[in-house]
């Protein structure tokens, strides 16, 4: 799979293919019709040609990406325990649960 | 088996794939962190607790929860990078790996990708006497996902599976997860590579004391690439990744398994598939799970929840100077110390004993001693438990205070064995079981001259014997003394005094 967005932001046009769209839409999980890959192609890229534009008049090779909008560094924890939830009430929100556990619909593929 | 028909299962003859091929190895191993709390909130990280009790907004990735940075994790990591001689960052950010499997709520693992906490290392490991240099490509923090149970496929593999329930408590635990640069020119060597590899990190990460490294717990987990390339072809072949080897001898077991199974591909011009494998403990053999997405699949990006870390240089030096000795310079130094021959540290080794053996000669016993002990009766002891040695409910210091006893003469060895016994039954500290079970090696002469006179009393005609010069009837009224005074009288010295009482030369 070839990567989705264009190498130099500021080359104009940059392309969305309708596999592209698929192979994204699969590794979301989401379900597409053609009509729908059709119109997500479209829409995505108007997206990408806006984003391109802006690019091209700000002049942006120059400039690091943001992260992080305030700069700060090092903000930790310590190890120490803090009161969680129940299982009782964790369990509460999920539409399924079974033995003390969360209970999701099969998912294809292997996990982690 | 002729090479058609090894072929013809899908593996060739091990030695013939190594004579046509060359393996190149990658070793990625997940370290489960000791910290007492997760990566990013403060839930506990208990092995086995029951399911779904170590859990709160942040790990369950209620709307709205904030990730914060367990300090402890991240000294972890350093001491880890540090101590495989690796550069640490100076400014590194958190990423997301972005997925849609359940065992992440979030959708995403917070992990890093292109800012490792710790690159550029290496480490040495011996194999045969010969040394080989492992290249740490990087180690970098991440947090472990969630257990998922597959309900409905016989396996108790996702294939075939009808649901799956989902026990969150292991989801965020601090993971650091330590990745080689590929390991080339071990040729026939590759499995024991791996295996040895895995044993001197296992060691090492135990000696920083970061982690309880245990394999059959899933706190030490192994991912073994393998890929083959035409002998001498500098390029390397299509890998694949075995999956989560948990344990040493099947990190041996799993390399060797794949370098047959891809030849045999190769040699019938397949093609070799990227993809996950799984190790199947019970047949040695490895089959395939789902083909591997691509880096990009996860579209990486910066965690904008959390900043960006900068260790401190003098943190970093702090914790550089706080490294314990290496545990194979650390056991060379004991060996040479006690006085150990290859063999006898082999099997220290090998029962786990090195550690408490030191701790009972830093208690003051001598490592002779010490080892005896902790080879020979504990080890005897902890067989017959079925425990490890370092299980048994009795400490170095415990040891070290029985064994002193013997050495200044209150008790003899056989009589220090019930001191030892009645510790590990819970009678309390040795001096309280010697009280209490009233043993020491009798000393009071008083007692003991009574004993021979009672026994001498008792057995007229074995003293007759002995007044007559038959010094071999002695033995009779020492076994009649020792009886009555429970073993606990020194036989020697009962000897001794049985001859002066009737004037018999020993």
């Amino acid at each position: 799979m070839s990567s989705v967005l264009p190498s130099e932001a500021d080359e104009p046009g940059p392309t969305l293919t309708r596999d592209s769209v698929a192979h994204l839409a699969h590794l979301a999980r989401l379900e597409l019709t053609d009509a729908e890959l059709d119109l997500y192609v479209d829409q995505l890229s108007v997206i990408l040609h806006s984003v391109a534009a802006v690019s091209g008049v700000v002049g942006t090779k120059d400039i690091e990406p943001t992260s992080h909008a305030v700069p700060l560094t090092n903000i930790f924890r310590e190890d120490v325990v803090r009161p969680g939830l129940s299982r009782d009430a964790a369990l509460a929100g999920a539409p399924s649960a079974e033995n003390g556990r969360f209970r999701v619909p099969q998912v294809l593929g292997e996990e982690q | 088996m002729t090479t058609a028909q090894t072929l013809a299962a899908g593996l060739m003859d091990y030695d013939e794939a190594i004579q046509t091929y060359d393996p190149v190895l990658g070793l990625e191993v997940h370290v489960e962190l000791g910290t007492v709390t997760k990566m990013f909130c403060g839930c506990p990280t208990d092995f086995g607790a029951e399911p779904n009790t170590q859990i709160c907004p942040i790990c369950l990735a209620l709307p709205g929860a904030m990730p914060a940075v367990n300090r402890t994790a991240v000294e972890y990591a350093i001491r880890i990078g540090l101590a495989l001689n690796c550069e640490i960052a100076s400014w590194c950010r958190f990423a997301r790996k972005n997925y849609f499997y359940p065992d992440m709520p979030k959708n995403f693992q917070t992990s890093q990708y292109d800012e490792p906490i710790a690159t550029n290392g290496y480490l040495d490991v011996k194999i045969d006497g010969q040394t080989v240099r492992v290249d740490i490509e990087r180690a970098h923090m991440e947090e472990d996902t969630g257990k998922s149970t597959h309900v409905g496929g016989a396996t108790g593999r996702i294939h075939g599976a009808e649901y799956s329930l989902l026990d969150y408590n292991r989801a965020g635990v601090p993971l650091v997860e330590i990745v080689t640069k590929p390991i080339v020119g071990t040729k026939a060597l590759a499995p024991q590579v791996a295996r040895a590899y895995v044993t001197a990190l296992r060691d090492l990460l135990s000696s920083l004391g970061v982690s309880d490294v245990r394999m059959d717990q899933g706190s030490l987990r192994c991912d073994a690439n393998v890929s083959l390339t035409p002998a001498g072809n500098p390029l390397f072949g299509t890998r694949t990744e075995t999956k989560n080897v948990n344990s040493l001898r099947s990190v041996e077991r799993a390399v060797r398994y794949e370098i047959t199974r891809q030849a045999a591909l190769l040699a019938t011009g397949t093609r070799i598939v990227q993809e996950t494998r799984h190790f199947d403990e019970t047949t040695g053999t490895t089959s395939p799970g789902r083909s591997k997405e691509t880096a990009e699949d996860y579209r990486y990006f910066p965690e904008p929840d959390l900043v960006p870390l900068a260790p401190e240089r003098e943190w970093v030096e702090a914790i550089r100077a706080s490294l314990p000795e290496l545990p194979w310079i650390r056991r060379a130094r004991m060996q040479a110390d006690w006085g150990l021959t290859d063999l006898q540290m082999r099997d220290l080794l090998a029962s786990d004993a090195v550690d408490l053996v030191a701790a009972t000669v830093d208690a003051g016993a001598s490592p002779a001693e010490a080892t005896s002990w902790w080879s020979s009766y504990l080890g005897q002891q902890a067989n017959v438990r079925g425990v490890a040695l370092n299980e048994l409910p009795i400490t170095p210091a415990q040891l070290a205070a029985v064994i002193a006893k013997v050495v200044d003469g209150p008790l003899n060895t056989k009589i220090a064995r019930q001191v030892v016994d009645g510790v590990l039954a819970g009678e309390g500290e040795p001096d309280e079981v010697i009280a209490a079970r009233g043993l020491a090696v009798m000393s009071d002469d008083g007692a003991l001259h009574a004993a021979v006179d009672e026994a001498l009393a008792a057995q007229p005609a074995v003293a007759d014997k002995i007044r007559s010069g038959k010094l071999q009837a002695v033995g009779a009224i020492v076994g009649a003394v020792m009886k009555a005074t429970r073993g606990q009288a020194d036989a020697a010295k009962v000897r001794q005094l049985v001859l002066s009482t009737l004037g018999v030369e020993g």
